[in-house]
């Protein structure tokens, strides 16, 4: 495993590389993406078992980002480890792309699901780690919700099923950054005890800073020595992370960068 | 027709306190000034349109005129059998409001993509379905939609739509608006398309071609009458929708004339039967699928000049 300065070196890389295709397509969900990074990168550089050369490799691990709105993060790490250009990237959110405001199923090599309604890659997910069960196959399913998306009956249900089937290759990762689209999740549709939640439904739960890496790895080693059934990381995350400006901000759930904020913003990583 | 719609319903709602308007935790810049100014008759339901549906089905037996919100899939289609079973089937006093239609929220891809809503929604029994062309049109249908008893489907753009038919005067659910009489052809259009519509009679104007421009509002119940009358009165029908093909506009249109024994020259304009692989702004998807005002104005030149 490599060492702790590494991923945070790589973190570095992936926000600014998100910031400039959001800027370039000017899109929104920027601070959506901003709180997935660290988890997404602990994931790409450290524990899926994956190569960039061989996408459709048939003994691949699976990150399945249900909360598509949160695409740059993904998009912006797959193009650093090369599964494709960086040129593909910064044509995010433009005429004639193939990389659209939510991940689309083989748009790019590495994108594994297509998402963008909430509630909808979780159960795909569950769906996936059974199929991968039934035939005796060893890759694993590892796939982030948003605090939002646990209002949906749909995370629920697919939340009380994974333990049922004894899905120990399955990781779900709830990332919590405490802002929904049109308010906090305290004011909105509050979701406290959310551990007890999870854990009541079967799970096994870890919870976590999910900026800090050192938690991060451990979590996913941690959930891949559970052998009873599926573990929830519960990461406490910040929306917007790694830009002051935007960092626990409903506004930058929907703004634009404009060439002033995105330096202002680069600046500061 | 957002903006519009929100501004119209506040001036209602200030007056009718039976309104009620539930979110879908939407409505950024759009309904902040309804949350803050009449507290009391809204509610954010969260990311959750099931249950948002099924309460709006509650919230109406206790004697509200409810107005659900979000964008369009998950305002229709995510909850459709709560539309079904606890709104239409039970008949009931809410309102659907769906924003983003057609290729409104484009770049976001086909999740967000409303090309189905008029066909699912038109299929169920006791449902209205009402997509305004321009701002005004929206302005007179949510007035109207107070008014009306029973569930209806409220088909909004986005942001910025320009007044297309400043002239409107009379508004009534059910009667298509006459934009602008012509003998050579007529386009029907519907929802958001209603600008290319007119933008197009006019490009054909200046070719030579008289073309009449038909805003049909309501998809249900359609305005038979007008729809006659275009067929009989012109050479060429052409539909316009930012819809797909199958079940929208297009299609109760052709119900009407097949039914009729119409014949008249008869073309849908709208969405092929396909999710784009390759995708970019509203404007590059209609031009991507001939939806422009030049590339509709020279369909309808083609339609004419073939011979039956």
């Amino acid at each position: 495993m490599p060492k702790i300065s590494f991923f945070k070196n790589k973190a570095r890389e992936v926000r600014k590389l998100l910031l400039t295709a959001a800027f370039k397509g000017r899109s929104a969900h920027i601070g959506s993406a901003l709180s997935t990074v660290d988890v997404i990168v602990a994931l790409y550089f450290g524990i899926l078992n994956i190569n960039p050369k061989k996408p459709k490799d048939p003994k691949r691990d699976i990150f399945i980002l249900s909360k598509g709105h949160g695409c740059l993060g993904l998009y912006a790490t797959l193009a650093l480890k090369a599964y494709f250009s960086k040129n593909i990237l910064l044509k995010y959110f433009k005429d004639g792309t193939t990389l659209a405001g939510h991940p689309v199923l083989n748009a790019q090599p590495g994108i594994e699901s297509s998402t963008g309604s909430l509630g909808h890659g979780f159960p795909t997910a569950v769906g996936l780690a059974y199929g991968f069960k039934k035939q005796k196959r060893l890759n694993r399913v590892v796939t982030m919700i948003s605090d939002g998306e646990c209002d949906e009956g749909a995370t629920w249900e697919a939340a009380l099923a994974a333990p049922n089937f004894k899905l120990n290759n399955l990781t779900l990762v709830v990332d919590y950054n405490k802002i929904q689209s049109f308010g906090t999740v305290k004011e909105v549709m509050d979701l406290e005890p959310l551990v007890k939640k999870w854990q009541d439904f079967g799970w096994n739960v870890i919870e976590i800073n999910g900026h800090d890496f050192r938690q991060i790895l451990a979590a996913f080693k941690r959930a891949k020595a559970h052998k009873s059934g599926p573990t929830a990381i519960i990461a406490h995350t910040i929306k917007g992370k790694g830009v002051s400006f935007m960092e626990n901000t409903l506004e930058w759930h929907y703004f634009n960068l404009d060439e002033a904020k995105l330096s202002k913003a680069l600046a500061e990583l | 027709m957002r903006k519009t719609f929100v501004k119209t319903l506040i001036e209602e709602a200030k007056q009718d306190r039976d309104i009620f308007l539930i979110t879908g935790d939407l409505g950024f810049m759009a309904l902040e000034e309804f949350r803050d100014v009449l507290p009391n008759q809204y509610l954010n339901a969260g990311v959750s349109e099931q249950n948002m549906l099924g309460m709006a089905a509650g919230l109406a037996l206790s004697g509200k005129k409810v107005y659900v919100y979000s964008i369009i899939p998950f305002a229709t289609m995510r909850p459709f059998e709560y539309v079904k079973d606890d709104i239409c089937y039970q008949n009931l006093n809410v309102k659907i409001v769906g924003v983003g239609a057609g290729f409104s929220y484009s770049l976001y891809g086909s999740t967000h993509h409303a090309l189905e809503d008029i066909s699912i929604m038109r299929s169920l029994p006791n449902m209205t379905v009402v997509c305004p062309g321009d701002p005004l049109e929206v302005k007179f249908a949510t007035k109207a939609s107070v008014k009306h008893k029973g569930p209806m489907y409220l088909r909004l753009g986005k942001a910025g739509e320009p007044v297309v038919n400043p002239r409107l005067k009379n508004f009534k659910i059910g009667k298509a608006v006459i934009v602008q009489n012509g003998k050579d052809a007529t386009i029907i259009a519907t929802s958001n398309l209603l600008q290319n519509a007119v933008e197009a009679g006019k490009l054909l104007k200046e070719q030579g071609v008289d073309c009449g421009v038909i805003s049909m509002h309501t998809i249900k119940p359609i305005d038979q009458s007008a729809i006659i009358e275009a067929a009989k009165e012109t050479k060429a029908i052409v539909t316009l929708e930012e819809h797909s093909v199958i079940g929208g506009l297009g299609s109760a249109v052709a119900e009407i004339l097949a039914e009729n024994n119409l014949k008249v020259k008869f073309k849908r304009l709208g969405v092929p039967d396909e999710y784009p692989h390759v995708i970019g702004s509203q404007r590059y998807l209609r031009e991507k699928y001939g939806l422009s005002p030049q590339q509709v104005a020279q369909t309808i030149r083609n339609v004419i000049s073939k011979r039956n």
